[in-house]
């Protein structure tokens, strides 16, 4: 029997109820967000249920949603059956405040580094880690730069400034966070 | 705790401390690329491998959160730069995905020969790094030439060689030219016959066996674990290889093995790595053949017809006001794409190459992040190593082919 979107959102909703939601299809992937106290659970029974099959973590990132108050950070399992050739996408929010989410090294190896990597990027403390330390940043680094509070570029320059464009003006964080002096670059070495 | 493991806990330069502390890296000729291994050494047996990685990390996936889609290409250039063309591919395999764009056949056929080419450039560098560390230098010269044949084709179809910022959402930027499709064939003629004597010299080589045999083995349920994919995990027996689970770009019509080892040791590593690359000949003759049996206006087409995305030809953008249009707004990265989540992944050099790109309908991506096989499988590394040689670490970290550009990002 193949193994149907439906099918397995009809088994986590048997088995975790109305902790695990919003369930999604899209471009392919069922996707569904679960309660972070129960992330362990859900990934071990994914895992672990023998028509389910969820053996293989392709991959673990963060996100950061400034606008969701409470719900600021998110940790993104992709898990693969395979077998099948079977993708789900699984979203656990923790707040920014105390971001705390247990870790996924006991049951995949491979959580390790990709854990780090999200600490390391968003501060999300994977409690249990065995050795949460930074990994691609220095070790004295003390904010965490893929949060959307840090602008990619230098905020002192104006040369770039582009309101025609879809850059200037804008909320206080991410695109358009330059200085708007209207003009362009042509006009302002004349 | 045994003795060994109290001595590791001693500060360095104790008196008490039995064991020796060696760095491998960050610059070190046995680790091709700029990561750091600290070793510790009972004798000349590894007690504990601590990698350190990093080094050249350069921030891609926050300098993506503000390019348009263009710009972002380069960038996966310096992913694996082994075989960049690759990621290049998965990358506007992505977008297209996302944007829902369809490629016409020939396209699909065009950058399977690209992808297997950059593929054989990825392996050969590999295996015969490997040759090289167990003390034979002569395979890598003699596979070299070829590699510098795979970089002209690349030149003759987009400019460049290593980084090479190949392809279009939708297709190729411009039509392959004569040039390019006579030296894929003179590589076809050519290459079968040196990479048959090249396996001559290592297949059956006593010292080369005795170096590679036993030493990084790692079973298959570690493997997956660890989240292998690649010629390392198919080496530990997994038939796994995203060509043929998943599909992409026109894979499904082609007739090609995938080679599989047992031991997941260096020795099937390399082997699995020689066998891919027969594989791929098979693959880029297929191509060339399903390309000269195309009729009509199949036959000349090298993109997709996609205005908001593709390129216009120069011609028209100087002539033409709609095509000025075009060609300003795809440059500013004025195209809003639709709102979405979607997960791409293709079978590179080293794996499963993955993109997650998070959309919210804005000119450039409100996440984007990369799968990076190297970076994933590169932890289990400690485990692979231990209980081992230091000359046995060599080796396993070359068999891996682990390539920094790729572990840092």
């Amino acid at each position: 029997m193949a193994l149907t979107s439906e099918y397995i959102q009809q088994r986590l909703t048997e088995k975790f109820g109305d902790q695990v939601s919003n369930f999604e299809v899209q471009y392919d992937i069922l996707s569904f967000h679960a309660d972070k106290e129960i992330n362990l659970k859900v990934l071990g029974f994914l895992q672990g249920e023998a028509d389910l099959g969820f053996n293989f973590l392709t991959d673990l990132c963060g996100v950061h949603y400034p606008d969701q108050k409470g719900k600021e950070l998110a940790v993104v399992y992709h898990l693969h059956n395979i077998k099948e050739n079977v993708r789900v996408r699984l979203k656990v929010f923790t707040d920014i405040v105390k971001p705390g989410i247990f870790t996924a090294t006991g049951l995949f190896s491979a959580a390790n580094w990709m854990e780090r990597e999200t600490y390391d990027f968003y501060g999300i403390n994977f409690i249990g880690h065995p050795n949460l330390i930074r990994i691609l940043n220095v070790e004295e680094m003390d904010y965490f730069p893929m949060r959307k509070e840090y602008p990619l570029e230098d905020q002192s320059r104006t040369d770039k400034d582009d309101e025609m464009f879809g850059r200037g003006g804008g909320g206080p964080f991410g695109f358009g966070t330059e200085k708007t002096i209207h003009g362009t670059i042509a006009e302002d070495e004349k | 705790m045994s003795d060994i493991h109290h001595n590791i806990d001693l500060p360095v330069g104790s008196i008490e401390k039995q064991t020796t502390t060696l760095n491998l890296g960050p610059t070190h000729p046995a680790t091709h690329g700029v990561f750091q291994n600290i070793i510790e050494l009972d004798g000349e047996k590894i007690v504990k491998a601590d990698a350190t990685v990093g080094y050249i990390h350069r921030a891609f996936e926050k300098i993506s959160e503000r390019r348009s889609l263009y710009q972002i290409t380069p960038l996966t250039d310096r992913l694996n730069y082994c075989s960049a063309p690759l990621n290049n591919m998965g990358w506007h395999m992505t977008c297209e995905k996302l944007l829902g764009v369809k490629t016409p056949k020939r396209v699909d056929y065009l950058r399977i020969i690209v992808m297997e080419l950059s593929r054989i450039a990825d392996h050969l560098i590999c295996s015969s790094i490997m040759g090289v560390d167990a003390g034979a230098f002569t395979g890598f010269l003699y596979v070299m030439q070829y590699r510098e044949l795979i970089y002209e084709i690349f030149e003759e179809v987009c400019g460049s060689r290593l980084t090479t910022n190949i392809g279009r959402i939708g297709g190729f930027e411009r039509d392959f030219n004569d040039i390019a499709f006579q030296k894929i064939e003179k590589f076809l003629k050519e290459y079968p016959a040196v990479l048959a004597e090249f396996e001559n010299l290592f297949t059956r080589n006593r010292i080369f066996m005795e170096r590679t045999m036993g030493a990084g083995a790692i079973s298959a349920e570690r493997a997956l674990n660890y989240g292998f994919t690649g010629p390392n995990l198919r080496a530990a027996g997994v038939d796994y290889d995203v060509r043929v689970v998943a599909p992409y770009c026109s894979y499904e019509e082609f007739e090609f093995d995938i080679p599989v080892g047992s031991t997941g040791d260096c020795y099937d590593r390399f082997q699995v790595r020689n066998g891919e690359m027969w594989q791929s000949l098979r693959i880029i003759e297929q191509a060339m053949q399903k390309l000269n049996n195309l009729k009509g206006e199949e036959a000349t087409v090298y993109h997709a017809d996609v205005p908001e995305y593709y390129l216009p030809p120069k011609k028209d953008v100087y002539t033409k006001m709609e095509a000025l249009i075009w060609h300003f707004k795809i440059i500013m990265g004025e195209i809003d794409m639709p709102k979405g989540e979607v997960y791409h992944s293709i079978e590179a050099g080293n794996g499963e190459l993955g993109f997650y790109f998070i959309s919210d309908g804005g000119r450039s991506p409100y996440r984007l992040h990369f799968r990076r096989p190297c970076f994933i499988y590169y932890q289990a590394y400690e485990e692979l190593v231990k209980g081992g040689m230091l000359s046995d670490a060599i080796i396993v970290m070359s068999s891996l082919n682990l390539i920094a550009g790729e572990m840092d990002a």
